[in-house]
């Protein structure tokens, strides 16, 4: 496709609540977003077809930016004139639950966690991983696998050339479960088989008359090598030919369509990759939605996603409560809260979704529970983003010394350079000072971390748009999607309350903070000044303990955030010591109206 | 959005309703268009395939996987019975002989050369499912289930758990407001789905299942005690296939929460006839909502069933969120324009006026329409 002749390009985004379309053009030489639209999606019934959500968003970007595009029920492309038409259209969508896989492997450690790893990769939700050693007995696999009406099952174990015995066995215990996927019965279960290749004649003999067999290169050829992509290009590829078209409505748009549908997560990955790559630096993206909290993160050019499927802010507001403790959320709230009280309204939020907050206080509640959403769905990634396991190591002496594990995380805070946040709770915070604070307390970055969000979560629509015009999507993304929040410059190590931690010479201003302060100094979008850091000697910023930094950093809409709470951070168990912190912090960042 | 509302939960006194019997899998349907039911008779039978029990033959028999065959006196397909011979050794002389007998009843329906498993299957299983309600078969869906159709005084609640369960309407509380007390459960209720007021704790519910009543109709619940009743959290609102004893359907929220009068006067109205309840609650996708059907047998309809159009001024909402949580009022204007609340968050408001005649500005979000 040439990028010559495209000048306006229609992005939809069908999402499980929402679908969102934003209209593009090119105007002096520049991509540039012009509107967005949304309407309600409807998967469901009683409408049963994606593209009336689809329409009815487009329709509303008819009516905002004053132009045809639609001719009844078609889109108009390529454009005529000025006013008329399109000359790309291209969608994501998470519509109906998304992409629900489930995984097998070997090994737990090893092929299991590729293969999981390679269906998150794709934007899949990994409903259960199953493996031979994974503890489970053999009817208890079959009775699960019964239980789970997957989208699809992605099949790995042995490395080429190893023995069959183990992975076939999986075979067979799928074979005997008889999967049936989740969309009606009309049609076999999709089944990719990444395993060892000298089995594939045994798993065809096991699965093709029952499931709908497809065979791509190992995923795990050697113990010391991955190579993850071909099965996720045929989970795309499946999702695309199986699960959409099984989909209510999602014939009729794939036909609208060239460029292939992508899984919503999937095409977020992508945009994070497309940024990890073009600057060469390691990048966090997260989305907070109302259901899940996907993460994505870029660490030594090894791009992995997970997705926490019941950690949210509407729907699964109930299960952070859950999984993190009363305790866990009641520590961010500034303020007295009764436990019962809470619990009420955690549960009154799950059961009555679309509702927002409307005082102070309940706000301040509900990003307290973003706060340990982000939290959790942080540790989990951390515990996936990981090396290889089970390989052997060269050591040099001083690996030794620090004697790292296989398979120890990816995630490596102190060379994070930026954090991308997106969904409802950081993209919709009334103010940005929020947004950024929440993405702080939730992945508490070390040294010097770059913040932003997604302004109107558009990333899904550009990552998919990246793949047929990378210039559109990166100025896009670039002028209109990204809001820079600024800085974050948080030394690692404690202190004693009040006692210098760290001076920030900017220009000719030099900032002294003690350690427990945070501090905010205005720097505006756009800006880079050079600083000198220059933590006390028991914290470290980057350059080691007590070592001097000199580095740029980026202004932002927040500006230069001075965190020198340390880490790693702890608040207070007494009560009244905590909420007296909380304060000064939000007072220091003015996260909120001064009445509190 | 242009149409940024919450629809409210259906409280009718007399309309049409219309409930899917549908079964898992294929299978027979036993009823036809026009047959009268009640809830209890059985609609649509299938057999859904028996359990799969894995047998290692070839550890069992110390050989290699693919010399199984040669000890196997059963093959694919054969049926099986519990304790009969599937596979023995030659034994020395005759003696020493390993006899492997088949654990369960069903057929043999895989042999592994490569594993040296065999995969037993045990004989279907039989599913039934029952009308739900009473009232008349209007639609056979071929091979799957029936649609039944009843007039009925139809309340659908905001939560609930347990599932499907039937029984005599009996009201205990004298009016919405009246907190449900361990000694207001009787033995008596056995079988009976009761109607509260606005408040049931942890030890109400379990004398309530003690003494097999088959549900309670009640304004709130804590949290906490729902925890305590349960023994664990919810995490994810998917609910419906507890086994608790009694079904439970919340009409207002979690908290102390008076019903809303006409929940509470159209199903008292209703004390003695016979009803079915569903605790499932399934918010995400779909969302299905509890409920309390009370067939009205030989009655005409009198409310047909509108489409919503969205917010309008004059409208009767609810408040559902704080402050005012649980308000009932009137629609008062509707300005298009996006204002400040104070959180600083710009919205889509609406004004409302409240029963007690006080006006209020409200998120568009926060309230829910009254649907009649």
């Amino acid at each position: 496709m040439g990028n010559k002749e495209i000048n306006a390009i229609l992005a939809t985004d069908c999402g499980s609540t929402t679908t969102k379309a934003i209209l593009i053009e090119k105007k002096n030489g520049e991509y540039r977003l012009v509107v967005r639209g949304e309407a309600p999606t409807t998967v469901e019934a009683p409408f049963e077809d994606v593209t009336k959500g689809v329409l009815n968003a487009i329709r509303e970007v008819e009516e905002l930016a004053d132009k045809e595009i639609l001719a009844g029920e078609k889109i108009i492309t390529p454009r005529v004139g000025e006013r008329k038409g399109v000359d790309l259209y291209i969608s994501t969508s998470s519509a109906g639950g998304g992409l629900q896989m489930m995984v097998a492997g070997v090994v737990k450690t090893m092929t299991a966690e590729s293969a999981a790893r390679a269906a998150l990769g794709a934007g899949a939700i990994v409903m259960e991983t199953i493996a031979s050693n994974d503890g489970r007995l053999t009817y208890e696999k079959i009775e699960l696998i019964r239980k789970l009406r997957p989208d699809m099952i992605l099949l790995s174990g042995g490395i080429d050339g190893g023995t069959v015995k183990h992975v076939v066995e999986l075979a067979e215990i799928i074979g005997a479960a008889d999967p049936k996927p989740r969309f009606g019965t009309g049609y076999n279960l999709p089944v990719i088989y990444a395993g060892n290749k000298d089995a594939q004649d045994s798993i065809k003999e096991n699965l093709e008359k029952k499931t709908d067999l497809s065979i791509v290169d190992n995923l795990r050829p050697l113990l010391e090598m991955e190579n993850l992509e071909p099965a996720r290009r045929e989970i795309h590829d499946l999702f695309m030919e199986h699960v959409m078209a099984h989909a209510p409505g999602y014939k009729k748009l794939m036909n609208w369509t060239k460029v292939p549908i992508m899984p919503t997560p999937g095409a977020v990955g992508l945009l994070i990759k497309t940024i990890a790559e073009n600057e060469k630096i390691q990048v966090i993206g997260v989305d907070i939605g109302g259901a899940t909290t996907d993460i994505f993160s870029v660490f030594q050019k090894i791009f992995n996603r997970t997705v926490s499927a019941n950690l949210g802010m509407s729907y699964s507001i109930s299960n952070v409560l859950v999984e993190a403790g009363v305790e866990n959320i009641m520590r961010w709230v500034p303020f007295k809260v009764d436990r019962k009280y809470l619990r009420n309204m955690i549960k009154n939020k799950m059961i009555r979704p679309t509702t927002i907050p409307q005082t102070l206080k309940g706000l301040q509640l509900e990003q307290a529970i973003a706060r340990e959403a982000l939290r959790l769905a942080f540790v989990q990634h951390k515990s996936m983003a990981v090396g290889l396991k089970g390989i052997q190591q060269e050591r040099t002496i001083s690996d030794a010394f620090s004697q790292s594990a296989t398979g120890a995380s990816l995630v490596d805070m102190m060379h994070l350079d930026l954090v991308v946040g997106s969904g409802g709770a950081l993209s919709h915070a009334p103010r940005r000072n929020q947004a950024a604070f929440m993405v702080i307390d939730g992945f508490l970055p070390e040294g010097v971390t770059r913040l932003a969000v997604d302004s109107i979560f558009m990333m899904p629509q550009l990552g998919v748009l990246s793949t047929v015009n990378e210039k559109a999507a990166t100025e896009v993304f670039d002028k209109d999607c990204l809001i820079r929040l600024g800085t974050c410059i948080a030394p690692v190590g404690n202190g004693k309350e009040g006692r210098p931690c760290v001076t920030v010479s900017l220009e000719d201003k030099k900032i002294e903070v003690n350690y427990r302060d945070m501090v905010l100094i205005p720097l505006s979008v756009g800006e880079k000044k050079e600083v000198i850091i220059t933590p006390t000697k028991s914290f470290d910023v980057g350059a080691g303990k007590g070592k001097q930094l000199k580095t740029l950093v980026d202004g932002g809409i927040v500006g230069l955030i001075i965190d020198a709470r340390g880490r790693p951070f702890e608040l207070p168990e007494d009560n009244s010591k905590r909420i007296e912190l909380l304060t000064r912090w939000n007072n220091a960042l003015a996260i909120y109206p001064e009445k509190m | 959005m242009a149409h940024a509302y919450t629809p409210g939960l259906k409280v009718t006194a007399n309309s049409i309703v219309k409930k899917e019997r549908r079964l898992p899998i294929k299978g027979k349907v036993l009823v036809k268009v026009g047959d009268e039911v009640t809830a209890s008779n059985i609609v649509a039978t299938t057999s859904l395939p028996g359990n799969v029990e894995p047998l290692n033959l070839a550890g069992k028999l110390g050989v290699p996987p693919s010399d199984i065959r040669e000890y196997l006196v059963k093959t694919e397909g054969d049926s099986l019975e519990e304790g009969e011979i599937i596979a023995k050794t030659r034994g020395l002389f005759g003696l020493f002989k390993t006899v492997i007998k088949s654990p369960i009843k069903g057929t043999l329906e895989n042999i592994s050369d490569i594993t040296g498993q065999l995969i037993l299957r045990a004989p279907p299983k039989k599913v039934e499912i029952d009308a739900y309600i009473d009232g008349k078969v209007v639609e056979v869906i071929e091979n799957e289930g029936v649609v039944i159709e009843t007039v009925a005084t139809f309340v659908q609640g905001i939560f609930g758990i347990g599932g499907e369960a039937k029984g005599v309407i009996k009201k205990i509380a004298s009016s919405p407001d009246d907190v449900i007390s361990t000694d207001m459960i009787k033995k008596e209720h056995e079988g009976k789905i009761l109607i509260g007021g606005s408040f049931v704790d942890s030890n109400t519910l379990k004398q309530a299942a003690k003494y097999g009543v088959s549900g309670i109709v009640v304004g709130g619940i804590d949290d906490q005690d729902l925890r305590n009743f349960l023994g664990y959290d919810i995490g994810v609102a998917i609910t419906g296939s507890e086994d608790i004893g009694v079904t439970l359907v919340i009409t207002e929220g979690f908290g102390k929460m008076n019903m809303a009068e006409r929940t509470f006067e159209l199903l008292c109205a209703q004390d003695g006839k016979k009803a079915s309840i569903n605790g499932a609650t399934q918010i995400r996708a779909g969302v299905l909502r509890p409920e309390i059907v009370i067939p009205l047998p030989g009655e005409k309809p009198e409310e047909i069933e509108q489409e919503s159009k969205g917010l309008e001024i004059g409208y009767p909402i609810r408040v559902i969120r704080e402050p005012h949580f649980g308000a009932m009022g009137k629609v008062s204007e509707l300005p298009p324009e996006l204002q400040q609340i104070e959180t600083e968050a710009k919205v889509r408001i609406l004004g409302v006026e409240l029963e007690d005649g006080s006006k209020i500005a409200l998120p568009r979000a926060n309230v829910e329409m009254i649907e009649e």
